[in-house]
């Protein structure tokens, strides 16, 4: 089982259905197929065990997808968005073979030795010239499809191995195939360095969904997409719906023909969703919990569950910071820090299992009988919806209670006065750690930390109400819009020493 | 490899074809024991080595009148009593059968889009 057996499958029940690109002059099943695997032959014929991709979205990025899996090589997608002392690191790691890159790629000088440069243009253009009819090799299920490196919000970055038998496994044990409807196109807009980027072409491809691809994520030309092209599927993490809902406030736009939103990567603030149910009535919202090393989604809260949690109270509208319900095909079981298994309600580290979850290093294997443990801290309510309270690392532990960093940001930037929060523990003689908070003031507003501490005091309980508000210009976030909290709780930690207060 | 007396190693993620139809299938989860896998009523071979590609008529063999029922591509098939579950990779016309039991469609799942 591999992932171009996805492709062909596709090719074989929808040869002449819109796979990728514009709904007039894109290609068909049966086209990406054949480029595919002149991909495959053009990898075969490069050195090394990978191909390396440096560029935002396009067609290279199914081509090399797939082609690397025709090639028996493994597709490593990298971010453009590295510092040249990180970039030339990774890339170093990667050893000798091709690289393909946007034409503007800003290379590491000088190059790691045996990288095999090729611009995505002359890259497409080998693809589409090659000769089609020689076959190509069948990747054996135990073979890497994709090394991923996480985003290392907690420490340093790690290479991910994704096995075909894991990706295909996740695939046909959510995506009904060819299930799409004839005029479905979904539009991918994560970079392809993002487990979504990869699961998001392979879930839309054995769908049968058209997919349309945007180069880099900038809000207005999202919202342009998604209208010119009739986009009915999209996928966001948090802070890109945060942009793409100011730009709708401001144009008046509502996304006419947009059917279905899901979202993941990181924690969604309430105020956000909530205000995306309210302008966008006609959207299924889907929550998707999932990790890189999990081959994507290991549980989601369905658009019944955002719906029904909307309508509700206070306390129901709690419903929509729940990540939802494990997925069929995986376990999901939430332990202790003795290692047992906790009870409902019970706050603990959550651990996954099942056939798409591979928790695998390029220095090793990290599942222990089948269980990966997350490193991610949350609890399953008596229902089984999965709340989660943020990284394990990240959980302040103050008087023997573990106070969840999210939560209390959350009630932060409700504020007025508020634009973002970043919570952390430091260490405190007394407590074991005490809350301290670093906020950006909203433009304009007044700097009062009393006030803050008393808007968090009356609406969550007085342990987690920060013993300290620092005011800051910005904080420090991942491309893709995650916290660094350790950065934050560095820096933090640097200014109490130089000048204690 | 040549087809065995009907008990194969039906290990998750191998490739069979049909001998006498043009049905492949993966294997996505294994029976719990042993069993006789047959498509079109005729044992199966192992299709992801590569090799012994099937002629284009496979000698004028045919599935038993009894057991072409038909096989329909990227539907799962299940056996309940084995657990075992194979997924339509090629369709072809034979019924897929397990100890001499037809297998099932299994119903399409209901699991929103999340990527």
């Amino acid at each position: 089982m591999n992932i171009a057996l996805l492709l062909e499958m596709a090719a074989d029940g929808a040869a002449e259905r819109v796979a990728l690109g514009p709904r007039s002059g894109g290609a068909s099943y049966g086209e990406l197929l054949r480029l595919a695997r002149n991909s495959g032959k053009w990898l075969a014929s490069q050195p090394g065990p990978h191909a390396g991709l440096l560029d935002g979205n396009s067609a290279a990025v199914p081509l090399l997808l797939f082609g690397s899996a025709f090639a028996g090589k493994a597709f490593v997608p990298v971010s453009y968005r590295l510092a040249a002392d990180r970039l030339h690191a990774v890339l170093a790691r990667l050893g000798p073979g091709v690289l393909v890159t946007a034409p503007d790629a800003a290379l590491p000088v000088p190059l790691p030795e045996g990288l095999a440069v090729t611009v995505r243009e002359q890259f497409l253009s080998e693809v589409r010239d090659g000769a089609s009819d020689s076959p190509t090799a069948i990747p054996a299920s135990e073979d890497i499809a994709a090394l991923l490196f996480t985003s290392g919000t907690t420490g340093a970055p790690k290479a991910a191995v994704l096995r075909h038998r894991q990706l295909a496994a996740y695939i046909i044990g959510t995506v009904e195939f060819l299930s799409a409807e004839p005029g479905d196109a979904a539009l991918i807009s994560v970079p392809p360095y993002h487990i979504a980027g990869i699961s998001g072409i392979l879930s839309s491809i054995y769908a049968g969904r058209r997919i349309v691809q945007l180069d880099a994520f900038e809000p207005r030309a999202w919202v342009r997409l998604v209208n010119d092209e009739s986009v009915t599927h999209a996928m966001v993490v948090p802070t890109m719906l945060g942009r793409i809902l100011d730009v709708l406030l401001a144009d008046g736009e509502r996304l006419p023909s947009l059917r279905h939103l899901s979202y993941g990567g990181g924690r969604m603030p309430s105020k956000t969703i909530e205000t995306a149910l309210r302008l966008l009535p006609h959207v299924d919202f889907v929550n998707a919990y999932g990790l890189t090393e999990t081959s994507s989604t290991i549980a989601v809260l369905g658009p019944d569950d955002h719906r029904r949690f909307a309508a509700g109270d206070a306390a129901s509208r709690r419903g929509l910071n729940s990540v939802g319900r494990p997925l069929p095909s995986v376990q999901i079981e939430i332990r202790g820090p003795d290692g047992k298994a906790a009870g409902p309600g019970v706050s603990g580290e959550v651990f996954v299992r099942g056939e798409q979850v591979a928790g695998e290093y390029l220095d090793g294997g990290r599942l222990n009988d089948g269980w990966f443990a997350t490193r991610d801290a949350g609890y399953l309510d008596a229902d089984g919806y999965l709340f989660l309270d943020g990284r394990l690392d990240d959980i302040i532990v103050r008087g023997g209670e573990n106070l969840s960093p999210g939560e209390i940001e959350d009630v932060l930037v409700e504020h007025p006065a508020v634009c973002e929060a970043a919570v952390v523990g430091l260490p405190d003689p007394e407590w074991g750690e005490q809350v301290i908070a670093v906020v950006v003031p909203a433009a304009g507003a007044a700097r009062d930390a009393v006030a803050l501490q008393r808007w968090v005091r009356e609406r969550l309980r007085s342990s987690r109400t920060p013993a300290r508000v620092e005011f800051v210009p910005s904080l420090p976030y991942t491309e893709t819009g995650k916290l660094l909290r350790r950065q934050v709780r560095d820096q933090i930690a640097v200014n109490q020493v130089v000048s204690p207060t | 490899m040549t087809p065995e007396a009907g008990t194969v190693d039906l290990k998750p993620g191998s490739r069979w074809r049909s001998a006498v139809c043009d049905t492949e299938v993966v294997v996505v989860r294994a029976s719990a024991g042993p069993v006789t896998f047959r498509i079109g009523g005729a044992a199966v071979f192992r299709a992801d080595t590569g090799q012994d590609r099937p002629s284009p008529n496979r000698g004028g063999a045919q599935p038993d009148a009894a057991l072409a029922g038909g096989t329909l591509l990227g539907k799962r098939y299940t056996d309940e009593a084995t657990g075992l579950q194979v997924l339509c990779v090629k369709p072809g016309e034979g019924t897929i059968t397990v100890d001499g039991r037809p297998a099932a469609v299994l119903t399409p799942r209901q699991l929103p889009a999340s990527d």
